[in-house]
């Protein structure tokens, strides 16, 4: 069964959520990636403030492809979440409370979502048209100049995603390839 | 003309400005018939392949999801992979692309020793191609030029990458595979000792697929090339995704070392997207080539389940 959760989320959702967990997102969340990370980390390093107020959001990895006329979006999947892993803390600290990206996190970042008590969610890789279905509104909000890594105000309507990392220090990649692995007799 | 005559001639021209010209209309005479084939054609393919390829799953690779999501005993893993199928039923019905990343457009050409390319220059028109299937597929750009300083995007996903083989005949073959950065970035090599041999691959292959995670995107197809030198054994690790999925390299022994990688990859636990499963790869293909009597290279070059080609013969 999966749990309906809206944005932004509380403390009492997030306090509920545990590794493995399927929930479907609804409400507001932002997309940034490489580029508009580093922008962000570089204005905060320059003592301004981030172009968006970060506290309690959502943050999507993912650059989405040009929509066709009559869309509001293309092909809008997950991308890899550890090359952001450089800035999470910091986006941790600016009061981001969930990620929504694909693949593992540094043990630095695990650890991160613990001491902030934020989430990361797991979406489908490869999944970006079925996705895009589930994005009801688009807006640029920051950055335009970097096209598909422009940061985008998302509005979302049953989100899959599935909690990786929760705010107890659980980790789904390696729950999961523990409970799977098995051993192969020597050829 | 027998090949005493020609060094002789050859000879002669080394010395002789005059006689080039006469020894081009010998070889234009010898050379027998050659086939012309505009580049504008070749640029049209290219714009229709990178659309299609973005689309459309091949049916090789449909069948293995379906395979494995048959044999899938993880209940989160068999959700992963409905979710994938049914994505690749919105994909083609809405004509958007499979995923955002659309890829660095990786182009393979065999190129018949008897065609001849008239109307332009080939690298221009296959980047006309890209250029043109991405803007009107609505593909997403993803490449940059100054890659370690400002990247700075090309504004239409040129320029592609380019191999080319000569063969024989008078076809022209265009095989266009979008590669994902998810998966390309967890590519590997090692070049290892003649020593280690096959436990040193095997080693080496499945360390690279478990620290890749859920980076690359499994369930995986893994290219491994095996044998000649570095940069040449990248190249076969990449080439052997063209293969379709569940076809074997024709070599006994290779296509035995690829069922054995195939199990121990699938007995990793790692499963679709790394959260848990049997499915972690679909195949393993393997390409070797003749070594040096010091070396053992290994490439990996892992493909994501979102295995985009598409071929064309002109
Ligand atoms: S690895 Fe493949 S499926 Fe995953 S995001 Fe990249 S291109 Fe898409």
């Amino acid at each position: 069964m999966s749990k309906n959760i809206t944005t932004p989320l509380t403390d009492e959702a997030l306090a509920d959520l545990k590794a493995g967990d399927e929930v479907l997102l609804t409400g507001v969340i932002y997309t940034a990636r490489d580029a508009a990370h580093r922008r962000i980390i570089e204005a905060v390093g320059r003592g301004e403030a981030p172009p968006i107020d970060l506290k309690g959001q959502t943050i999507y990895y993912t650059g989405p492809t040009p929509p066709r006329p009559g869309h509001i979006i293309g092909s809008a999947g997950p991308t890899t979440a550890y090359r952001m892993d450089t800035f999470t803390p910091t986006m941790l600290e600016l009061g981001t409370k969930a990620i929504v990206g694909k693949g593992g996190r540094s043990k630095e970042v695990r650890d991160a979502f613990v001491s902030h008590k934020a989430v990361y969610f797991g979406a489908i890789g490869g999944s970006g048209a079925l996705l895009a279905g589930t994005i009801k509104k688009v807006d640029i909000v920051a950055y335009e100049d970097l096209g598909t890594e422009a940061i985008r105000r998302l509005e979302v309507e049953d989100f899959p995603v599935i909690v990786v990392n929760d705010i107890y220090g659980n980790d789904l990649l390696e729950q999961g390839k523990s409970e799977w692995k098995r051993t192969v007799a020597p050829r | 003309m027998n090949a005493h005559a020609i060094d002789e001639v050859c000879s002669f021209q080394e010395h002789s400005g005059a006689l080039a010209a006469f020894w081009g209309d010998v070889g234009r005479n010898m050379g027998g018939n050659m086939r012309d084939i505009q580049v504008s054609e070749i640029t049209e393919t290219v714009a229709r392949l990178s659309q299609e390829a973005n689309y459309y799953l091949p049916e090789d690779v449909l069948d293995a999801l379906k395979k494995a999501r048959r044999d899938e005993e993880a209940p989160r893993a068999q959700k992963v992979l409905d979710m994938i199928l049914l994505n690749s039923e919105i994909a083609a019905e809405k004509q958007i692309a499979l995923c955002q990343d659309t890829g660095t457009t990786v182009l393979f050409l065999e190129i018949g020793q008897d065609v001849h390319l008239v109307g332009g220059d080939l690298t221009k028109a296959l980047a006309e191609g890209v250029r043109l299937g991405y803007k009107e597929g609505f593909l997403r750009n993803s490449m940059v030029t100054q890659p370690f300083s400002a990247r700075l995007n090309t504004g239409d996903n040129t320029p592609p990458i380019v191999h080319t083989d000569i063969v024989p005949g008078e076809a022209l073959k265009i095989t266009i595979l979008p590669k994902g950065g998810g998966c390309e970035n967890m590519s590997r090599l090692a070049i290892l000792r003649p020593g280690d041999g096959k436990k040193g691959i095997i080693d080496f292959t499945l360390r690279t697929i478990e620290e890749s995670g859920g980076n690359p995107c499994p369930p995986l197809i893994v290219g491994v090339g095996i044998g000649g030198t570095a940069e040449h054994v990248m190249h076969l690790a990449k080439k052997s995704l063209l293969r379709k999925v569940g076809e074997h390299n024709p070599d006994q022994e290779v296509a035995d070392l690829e069922e054995e990688l195939l199990e121990l990859v699938n007995a990793s636990g790692i499963g679709p997207q790394a959260w848990g499963g049997r499915s972690t790869a679909l195949a393993v293909n393997i390409e070797t080539h003749p070594t040096h009597i010091t070396s053992l290279p290994v490439g990996v070059n892992l493909q994501c389940h979102s295995a985009r080609q598409k071929t064309a013969v002109l």
